[in-house]
Formats: structure tokens, C-alpha cells, sequence
């Protein structure tokens, strides 16, 4: 008698892990597409000026109080937080470079970043997300209009272009709260904290902050957009394409958080060569 | 039960030359398969309508022939060329030809009703702001909607209104083939009628060939020069073709196979019965 073969399992450990890594391979191969997608159209023309002027200002001057506001308190909390560090090793006058440094070039670009990923980026996922449920993107196609250019396009390139600016906004809003902080409440010479920041603190170190806004702006545009088109159906489907986007945005943001830090250092000693380098 | 499908003239020679055709097209989604070896030959100024319950995949049908999904298997022609051999250029001119009024209208809800009506002027054409007020003011009075609505926003319309819109929409780029997803679905009878009449009046206007998605029975026999009834292949055999019915809106109604009859007189007893034996 041939005997049955055993039933494999299909739900153990390795199974499931295989199903996430397929399922992940997937996703970053589609979003790579849409986003040669939107390169394309970029590259074809862009979207009618009302449709850009319409975007470019609901993502940037209306996020301006929002930046402001995150950038003021990152300064002030940084000041009250370092203050007694500093003061135990009676360097209190260098507490200004040591804030202004880590806005300029870390917390400002990432924290504005994170803040722009859940007001922005949710608020795309959301809305392209409700476009789809409601079949207004088939409308636009139905119209004889490409969805990616007029919906993708301006969304894309307001982020990319203005959430540097909105960095720089939230740095030096920042370098003003430390500021205040750090001469008004707890009363460091206003010479001195000036003087050591700009000792301290490089155009490379600007530069480097802000480079790294166009891939942070870059990567909640894309990855919120493509929420948004692939949004599931219903209510559920909108709020968990704008949970999603928000999440995925705010991983993007520490990964390429990271690897352009490695990149700039790395570039950094290429261009003003040190014997001490890190990488 | 067996029914011969040989009589359905799926040709209907009595109109022009076909400008939509499908060929064995098929469309699954995941495990599931909607459609299954449709094939159908709409003729030019021909109204079709297709009916069948809720789920046979009557509205992917015509979001396939819009080119809005893509079928699994077997491909649309438009004007006799198949979309697999044409290029996006190719398929975007054709494609301002078509008009596409959809189930819940679609509007987009940031722009007023005007806006919606100018967008395909806008976008495909050259004309000045004068011109495009013209025609947007005419295809708002062809629908039976007062100046006062183009500035109001779809949230500010209702059910009936905003499904005239959406046609009037759908009719201000002159398209040669007009699409309708179910145009009365959740409307009032009166509302209806209005619907009826308006796509009675867009064909007599101009020369378009319709095809009409709809569970109104009033509809089909209102407008229908021709009935296609799909049904759900989960209540198929797999040798069986899932278009159940092909004729005059008259032989529907008069049709002695049940599935048809009972669908078009909208009897539920033998399907109850089934439910309760599931």
C-alpha cells in the first residue's frame, strides 16, 4: 500500500517570515515603480500652474506654524536639558554651539521631517485615499487625465522642494528658542553663545541638514502618495492607508536619516581630509 | 438545465460597424474570477444594456472596456483595433471618444459642479475660458440644472443632482460612446425617469453609442435597443457561458429561461429557497 505523504505545515515561524519578506520585496518594487512613474511625468511636463500654486500652498505656508512651533520647542528643551551638563563642567558658553550644531544638522531636518510625515503625509494618504474609494482617480482617467501627473506630480515636488525650506524654518526658529532660553532664563552672555556657534558650526553642517530634507520630502511624498493609490476599500481602507503612510514615512525618514549620515561624514573627510575619521 | 445559446445575435448587424468589442475576456481578482470568456459586440449607435444581479462583475465590465482595470485574459477593441496593440498616445486620443458616467458620480469634491464640468475642456482642449463657460452652461441646461448650481460644491447637491452632473460631465467633451455605471441606482422613481429621458435625449441629440449598467428594469425598457444579461459564475458550471441572455428588451421580459425571467420580474421565491438550502 503507497503510503500518504505527510502534510506539510504552512503556517510556522519561517512561513510566516517568508510571507513578510515576499510581501516587502513586493512593496518596494512597486513603490520604485510609481516612483519612475512619477519621475516620467515629471520629466513629460508639469501639472496646469493653479493645480502646483494650490498644492505647493497647502503643503508649505500652511505648515509654516507647525515647523515654527516644533522647531521653537526642540531649542528650549534643548537649552533647559543640557544647561546643568554644561554648567557642572563650567562651559555654559558653549551650550549655544552644542544646540544650534544638533539642530542644524540632525534634530531640525528630522524632527520637521516626522512633523511634516503625520500633517502632510496623512493628510495625502487621506485624501487620494478617499479619491480612489469614491472612483474620482478612474474619473480623472475617464477625463483623459494622468492621475500620477496631476495628482502625484505637484504633491511630489511641493514636498521635495519646500520642506527644506520649512527645515530651515524650524532651524532657526529653533536656534532662536535656545537662544531665548539660554540668555533670557538661564543667563548665558548673548556674545559668547554667538561667538562659539559660529566657531562650532560649519556651512557644511547647514548644507548637510538640509540636503537631507530633499530625501525626507522626497520619501513622505512617495510613500504617502502610494498609499493613497493603493488605498484598500471603505473608510477602514482610507484610515489604514493614512496609518501606513505615516508609519513607512517616519521609517523612511530614520533609515535615510542614517545612511546619509554615514554618506556626509564619509564625504566629509574626502573633502577635508583628517587622519581621525570614523569611516 | 441547457439552454441553446446559438440564437443570441450577439452581432446585432442591424447597427453599424462595432466600436467596442470584446474578446473572451476575463478578469479575476486574486483567487476569485469575475468574468469569465466574455465575448460581446457592441455596433455603433447601439444602446446596450446589461443587467444581471449584484456582483456578476457587470460594473468591472466597463471599467475594463474604459481601460480602467485590465482584463486577466483576452482583450477590448476599440473601433476595431485591440488596446493590446496600440500605444498609451494611441489609447489616450481614443479614449476622450468615451464618456463615463459612474455609479456614484464621481465628482471631485473640491471642485464646484463648474469646474467638474470644465475639467476634460480643460485638460484636452485649447479652448479660451469664454468658450468653455459656453459649453458647460449648455451641457448644465441639457441636464436640467439651474445657472445657480455651478457654483456650488458636490457635497452641497443631492443624490439626483449629482448624478446630472456627472452626465453633464460626462457629455462636455461631445464623446462618441457613453458609458453609464448603473445611472439610477439610488434614485428616486421620478429621478429616474429623468435619467431615462436625459440618456433618451443625448442619442437623439448626437449619434452615440451607449452601454448602460443597470438593475432598473424601467431603464432597459426605456433605452435598451439591446439586453445582456451576466450571471454570477458562482452559480455557474464551468462549461456553461456566463452571458445568460442576449435580445430585446421585449424578449427579456418575455424569455421563458428562469434565471432571466426571475431576475427581470425581480422574483426572489427560488432564490430564497436556495439561501435557506445553503
Amino acid at each position: 500500500m503507497a503510503s500518504v505523504p505527510a502534510l506539510k505545515p504552512t503556517n510556522t515561524l519561517v512561513h510566516q517570515l517568508g510571507q513578510a519578506v515576499v510581501e516587502m520585496t513586493v512593496a518596494v518594487g512597486d513603490l520604485a515603480l510609481f516612483a519612475a512613474q512619477v519621475v516620467r511625468q515629471i520629466l513629460m511636463g508639469l501639472p496646469r500652474r493653479g493645480v502646483m500654486t494650490q498644492t505647493f500652498y497647502e503643503i508649505g505656508v500652511r505648515s509654516i506654524p507647525v515647523v515654527g512651533v516644533t522647531g521653537l520647542f526642540i531649542g528650549m528643551v534643548l537649552a533647559i536639558q543640557a544647561y546643568d551638563q554644561f554648567h557642572f563642567l563650567h562651559m555654559e558658553t558653549k551650550l549655544g554651539a552644542a544646540i544650534n550644531a544638533s539642530l542644524v544638522r540632525e534634530l531640525g531636518p528630522t524632527l520637521a521631517a516626522v512633523m511634516l510625515a503625520g500633517r502632510v503625509g496623512s493628510a495625502m494618504a487621506a485624501e487620494l485615499g478617499t479619491m480612489r474609494v469614491t472612483e474620482q482617480i478612474d474619473a480623472l482617467k475617464a477625463l483623459g487625465a494622468n492621475p500620477v501627473q496631476y495628482l502625484v506630480v505637484p504633491r511630489f515636488l511641493a514636498c521635495f522642494l519646500l520642506i527644506p525650506l520649512l527645515t530651515a524654518i524650524a532651524d532657526a526658529i529653533g536656534i532662536l528658542g535656545g537662544w531665548m532660553i539660554g540668555s533670557q532664563v538661564l543667563g548665558i552672555d548673548s556674545f559668547y553663545w554667538w561667538l562659539h556657534s559660529k566657531e562650532f558650526i560649519a556651512i557644511y553642517d547647514v548644507q548637510c541638514g538640509l540636503t537631507k530634507s530633499f530625501f525626507f520630502g522626497g520619501a513622505i511624498a512617495l510613500i504617502s502618495c502610494y498609499q493613497g493609490f493603493h488605498c484598500g476599500a471603505g473608510a477602514e481602507g482610507v484610515g489604514q492607508a493614512s496609518t501606513r503612510s505615516f508609519v513607512w514615512s517616519f521609517i523612511a525618514i530614520l533609515v535615510l536619516d542614517f545612511f546619509l549620515g554615514v554618506f556626509q561624514s564619509g564625504l566629509y573627510y574626502v573633502l577635508w581630509p583628517d587622519p581621525v575619521s570614523l569611516f | 438545465m441547457s439552454i441553446d445559446f446559438s440564437h443570441f445575435d450577439l452581432s446585432a448587424a442591424a447597427f453599424g460597424a462595432p466600436v467596442i468589442e470584446l474578446r473572451g475576456l476575463s478578469r479575476s481578482f486574486g483567487m476569485q474570477t469575475v468574468l469569465r470568456d466574455i465575448s460581446l459586440v457592441v455596433p455603433r449607435g447601439e444602446t446596450l444594456a446589461v443587467i444581471g444581479e449584484s456582483g456578476c462583475g457587470k460594473s468591472v465590465m466597463l471599467k475594463i472596456v474604459m481601460k480602467m482595470l485590465e482584463p486577466s485574459r483576452g482583450d477590448v477593441c476599440w473601433f476595431g483595433k485591440p488596446l493590446r496593440q496600440r500605444n498609451e498616445l494611441d489609447i489616450h486620443r481614443d479614449r476622450l471618444k468615451f464618456g463615463y458616467l459612474f455609479q456614484s458620480a464621481a465628482l471631485f469634491d473640491s471642485m464646484t459642479v463648474f469646474e467638474n464640468v470644465a475639467f476634460g475642456l480643460r485638460q484636452n482642449t485649447g479652448m479660451s475660458d469664454a468658450q468653455i463657460t459656453q459649453i458647460v452652461h449648455d451641457r448644465l441646461r441639457d441636464v436640467g440644472l439651474p445657472m445657480t448650481a455651478s457654483s456650488k460644491k458636490p457635497a452641497e447637491l443631492s443624490g439626483g443632482m449629482k448624478k446630472r452632473v456627472g452626465l453633464a460631465r460626462a457629455l462636455a467633451l461631445s464623446p462618441e460612446i457613453v458609458l453609464y455605471d448603473e445611472p439610477t441606482t439610488g434614485l428616486d422613481p421620478i429621478m429616474t425617469d429623468i435619467i431615462n429621458e436625459l440618456i433618451l435625449r443625448t442619442r437623439e441629440r448626437q449619434p452615440v453609442t451607449s452601454i448602460v449598467v443597470t438593475h432598473e428594469m424601467s431603464t432597459v425598457r426605456k433605452v435598451a435597443d439591446r439586453v445582456v444579461m451576466l450571471y454570477p459564475l458562482s452559480r455557474l458550471r464551468p462549461e456553461e457561458p456566463q452571458i445568460v441572455f442576449a435580445g430585446t428588451a421585449a424578449e427579456a421580459f418575455s424569455t421563458s429561461d428562469p434565471r432571466v425571467s426571475q431576475f427581470v420580474h425581480g422574483q426572489a421565491r427560488e432564490r430564497l429557497q436556495e439561501l435557506a438550502a445553503a
